[in-house]
């Protein structure tokens, strides 16, 4: 049970949302532009960062939708389940898996951060853009992952839920939905 | 040098948001509603998390120029951020803010870190749930800041009147000054 009172109908980072929604509206904003703005990344890599970094902080509910996103987006199921497993190995271009490790090490602390995993993703043609972008949504991801666990959200274990948000995210996008979320309540 | 081409001698978060001013401006919203916004924790108090969650993330940036502003704020009783820093057990502050400081300090660790007895704790001692969101999402926030800020490897001034002249700006309003 959450540590506040959230919402039934709308478990892990929904619920908190609609909570506070003066805040919400910039971390929305924000996800909008890093997700779905112009980028060189396509929408399935991007995703892909936010799953690495969510899997990595054990946050279920944001690895599961996340993962769900990225598997309709990338129209396959391999690349989510080998990032989570070992990034290296997945079927990615080079300059993706570079991004992936600097993914992982921003999760762990900014520090963490080396010169060489920065160089490596230059050789492999990043721009200072793409690891900008990698950076920020891994570190936007440890917000999230921890705002949603930190207060205890729901995280449902029907798998059909995630299919339903990874459809939505890929539909709409990180925006409020105009007409809010009280279609979802049964 | 930082990982990426950020104008030089500029610092921190601020050479990041000019590098991309479309990030820049939503990072500069959230910041601003969540430490000078509408919450039942006072300013100076949003500003401690702030300054204690970065100083855990060891992000030198983050914790120099927030503690500058915790200070400023709280004026005649300035001791109280370094009292935090030291030991939150020991400083001079209230229950229901220690008890919401270690609360953000788990949520730096991991959000699974924060258990049922550290949320019944601060309500114990009258923490209310807007207090306890705002303090998680404040602690989550910084999280997210530390690690642009340090994963980019931006500039951090070492002069400690860099923040003192910083943190006069910051106590007015977080904005974003594209010049």
């Amino acid at each position: 049970m959450p540590y506040i009172p959230l919402e039934d109908h709308l478990p892990g980072i929904t619920g908190l949302l609609e909570y506070r929604k003066d805040t919400a509206a910039p971390i929305r904003e924000l996800t909008q532009i890093l997700l779905r703005g112009e980028s060189t990344l396509t929408e399935g890599e991007r995703e892909l960062i936010a799953t690495i970094v969510s899997h990595r902080n054990s946050c279920r509910f944001c690895t599961a939708a996340h993962t769900a996103a990225a598997d309709i987006l990338l129209g396959e199921t391999e690349s989510t389940a080998q990032v989570k497993a070992d990034h290296h190995s997945a079927p990615l271009s080079e300059k993706m898996k570079c991004l992936l490790t600097i993914a992982a090490q921003t999760q762990e602390s900014g520090k963490a951060v080396t010169t060489q995993a920065v160089q490596e993703a230059k050789d492999a043609g990043a721009t200072d853009l793409e690891i900008h972008d990698t950076v920020l949504i891994a570190a936007l991801f440890c917000l999230y992952n921890r705002y949603v666990d930190g207060l205890a959200t729901v995280a449902p274990s029907d798998p059909g839920f995630y299919e339903g948000l990874g459809k939505r995210l890929k539909d709409n996008g990180y925006n409020r939905l105009p007409q809010g979320y009280d279609h979802l309540k049964k | 040098m930082a990982h990426i081409n950020l104008k030089e001698g500029v610092p921190g978060i601020k050479s990041l948001a000019l590098f991309r001013p479309e990030t820049g401006k939503p990072l500069y919203a959230l910041v601003e509603i969540l430490l000078h916004g509408p919450s039942p924790l006072t300013k100076d108090e949003r500003e401690l998390v702030a300054s204690y969650v970065s100083y855990q993330n060891n992000c030198m940036f983050c914790y120099q120029s927030h503690s500058a502003a915790a200070r400023r704020l709280y004026g005649a009783a300035d001791f109280i951020v370094s009292e935090v820093i030291n030991d939150i057990d020991t400083a001079g502050i209230s229950d229901k803010l220690k008890s919401l400081l270690r609360i953000a300090d788990k949520v730096r660790i991991s959000g699974s870190a924060v258990l049922p007895h550290d949320v019944e704790e601060a309500k114990n001692h009258g923490a209310s749930d807007r207090e306890i969101h705002d303090t998680v999402l404040i602690a989550a926030t910084f999280c997210m800041f530390n690690r642009y800020v340090d994963g980019l490897n931006s500039f951090t001034p070492s002069d400690r009147d860099v923040y003192d002249e910083m943190s006069k700006r910051m106590v007015q309003g977080y904005v974003l000054q594209t010049h």
